[in-house]
């Protein structure tokens, strides 16, 4: 599918937790159920093969719509690690390396060929972010990402704790700028 | 070197840009903007301030933040109580927060409450030449003002309030010229202006991108004409769009709680206009041309902001919206499924049994003078309920100073407390399943208004005159 948004991913009704954990049973809730709550047959993640699966593989534009974080939060808490599409949209790509959850952008033709893949047989794929690849048996598709994005998936870093290592630098910004002028009408603190 | 508008107002926010000399490990980096203006509301911040507490951090400049409560409110009556104990929760915490840290709120008591996007522009917190942030996509509404401002995720939240800054890979930049003049004053909007856009440039046309508008469409617009504009340059998946300032833009800003004054105000613009605007001869990523001249008014049929038509025209079959692309033509099938609606249809033989007036896009006070151009003395059809919802307290206070809330009621609309209501449906304002609505808000995606309910994007004042007739209608037949 293309287009797949935020609000499919996770209905507002279920953003009003105050925790970021517990929202994978509402992942893609009006799609795995039916009105009474009970599982939709034709729905992918509701057959059985597929519940387990830690790789989502998705057309264009994924996670498109609302900001909402919860998205993230929501594929991540079902289980998944990995989504896999042919492209995303910016807020929903940034949301997903503050999870740790990989979105991995390849071409239409690459796509294309896993979704055949996928058809054909159980393939087992392996992903690896260090060497940016995905095995398929014989075959190895490479991924890019940038690599600052890498290294905060690889090591977890506190990009707050990180941020503050250049207050000085805030500071002085802050400071020196004339644009900081404005903030002097929303009063000192 | 020549510079876009976006060009200038990143630079001038610049801190530090991380790069390969510096650190071989960030080769391609991110840089770390300042946030001038931050907003935050209940849904979206809870998550942030306990991951900020639970790491002992401080909110690092707590009157950079202005806090209200907009998503999950009830527009009934403010003198009910809350009956949803899990939105209750969520605002009383944005509460809790706001009093522990230091920020301004603006909570349902407030006379200044209203949606986030609406408020913030009335207040003044918005200005030209800053950037702004704010958990929520349609933080784009507030670069008509020639503002950066973009939505953010709750992580992103937190960062922001504990650094006052982001780190950003900068987009690329896209100009949209708009040519032309609005055929028919009133008819036809900023509404179909923006729907029209994103009709030609797709979802995800703007991915990537920082739009900028332009044209003589848009220098004639209003300034909450074009915050109708630059709310949704989200929906062609850009995260922001700009409209360069100008004297429109700065009568705006007078008298304005958190505005300059006098001559500061005066020293300010001076500076605004010889720094806020792309250099002449600048060369975009992109550009792209569309003329207005002959613009209709513009409604969604489908379950996405590009699935776009001509009133005067019918439900295009997936053949003809997806002009060979195949995964289109399976979205195509999969909406009208959805949507219930037949190819072939005439758009204007279509029925509603719900109208929504309100949401970030167009709840202000034009937006409902322009809808009661078309209902003096008409009367809702029996088979709609429609709803008037204001954008802010100060919206509804001045519609009801001018009478605005006489007329609508008077013609059998419901006259509601200011709030995201129904856009979004986080509050008991929903569609049931299987109902259609005429909807003056942003987004059409499957159960975006409710589980099961069916949502067409149109002006305030083709929703206006929906609810009147039953069905959709050229407007211009009307005026």
């Amino acid at each position: 599918m293309t287009n797949v948004d935020t609000d499919q991913i996770i209905p507002k009704q279920f953003l009003k937790l105050i925790q970021k954990t517990g929202y994978g049973g509402f992942l893609f809730y009006d799609w795995r159920f039916d009105r009474a709550g009970n599982p939709k047959k034709d729905f992918v993640l509701n057959e059985p093969k597929y519940r387990e699966r830690q790789v989502l593989l998705t057309r264009d534009n994924f996670g498109c719509g609302s900001s909402r974080e919860h998205a993230v939060w929501a594929l991540y808490d079902y289980g998944i690690r990995v989504v896999i599409a042919s492209s995303f949209a910016d807020i929903f790509y940034n949301n997903c390396f503050k999870k740790g959850l990989l979105p991995i952008h390849l071409s239409q033709d690459e796509i294309d060929y896993l979704f055949d893949l996928e058809k054909n047989d159980d393939a087992v794929i392996e992903i690896s972010l260090a060497n940016q690849t995905i095995s398929i048996s014989e075959k190895i598709i490479d991924f890019d990402i940038d690599l600052t994005r890498k290294k905060i998936l690889l090591e977890g870093i506190d990009e707050i704790g990180y941020t503050l290592s250049f207050s000085d630098q805030i500071l002085n910004y802050e400071k020196a700028f004339k644009v900081a002028d404005y903030n002097k009408f929303l009063g000192k603190n | 070197m020549q510079k876009t508008l976006f060009d200038k107002i990143w630079d001038s926010h610049l801190i530090k840009d991380i790069d390969q000399n510096e650190n071989a490990d960030y080769p391609s980096g991110p840089s770390l903007i300042y946030i001038d203006r931050h907003l935050i509301h209940e849904v979206t911040s809870p998550q942030a301030f306990a991951s900020l507490k639970q790491s002992g951090r401080k909110v690092r400049r707590p009157n950079l933040t202005i806090a209200t409560t907009d998503h999950n409110v009830s527009t009934e009556s403010r003198s009910l109580p809350i009956v949803d104990e899990v939105s209750k929760t969520q605002l009383e915490t944005l509460s809790r927060n706001c009093k522990e840290f230091g920020i301004t709120i603006y909570d349902i008591a407030s006379p200044d409450q209203g949606i986030v996007h609406v408020i913030g522009p009335e207040l003044g917190f918005t200005l030209p030449g800053t950037t702004i942030v704010c958990g929520d996509s349609h933080t784009s509404t507030h670069g008509a003002f020639g503002a950066l401002a973009f939505g953010i995720g709750t992580s992103e939240v937190e960062h922001v309030l504990a650094t006052q800054c982001l780190w950003l890979y900068k987009p690329k930049s896209f100009l949209i010229n708009i040519e032309g003049n609005l055929r028919k004053r009133h008819a036809i909007t900023s509404k179909d202006i923006i729907l029209n856009i994103i009709r030609k440039i797709g979802t995800d046309g703007g991915n990537g991108m920082v739009l900028e508008y332009r044209g003589v469409a848009i220098s004639g617009l209003s300034m909450e004409q074009r915050m109708t504009i630059c709310n949704m340059s989200i929906e062609g998946g850009a995260r922001a769009g700009l409209i360069a300032p100008d004297e429109t833009t700065f009568n705006y800003l007078r008298g304005r709680r958190y505005a300059p004054t006098d001559s500061e105000l005066d020293r300010m613009i001076e500076f605004w206009k010889s720094n806020l605007k792309s250099d002449e001869n600048v060369k975009f990523d992109r550009v792209q041309t569309i003329n207005v001249g002959e613009l209709a008014p513009q409604i969604s049929w489908g379950t996405n902001p590009s699935m776009v038509v001509d009133i005067t025209d019918s439900v295009p079959s997936p053949e003809q919206f997806a002009k060979s692309d195949e995964n289109k033509r399976k979205l195509a099938i999969r909406a009208l499924e959805y949507m219930d609606l037949e190819p072939g249809t005439p758009m204007t033989d279509v029925h509603v049994d719900r109208v929504f007036i309100g949401s970030c896009t167009n709840s202000r006070l034009e937006d409902l003078m322009e809808a009661s151009l078309v209902i003096k003395g008409r009367k809702v059809s029996t088979n709609v309920r429609a709803m008037v919802v204001p954008g802010s307290q100060k919206v509804k206070l001045q519609a009801e100073e001018i009478g605005l809330d006489q007329i609508f009621k008077d013609a059998g609309f419901e006259w509601r407390e200011s709030g995201c209501s129904m856009c979004l449906g986080m509050n008991p304002d929903i569609l049931l399943p299987g109902e259609r609505c005429a909807s003056t808000s942003n987004r059409n995606f499957e159960g975006r208004q409710g589980s099961g309910g069916r949502t067409h994007l149109v002006s305030p004042i083709m929703a206006a005159a929906c609810a009147i007739e039953g069905h959709f209608v050229d407007v211009r037949d009307w005026l």
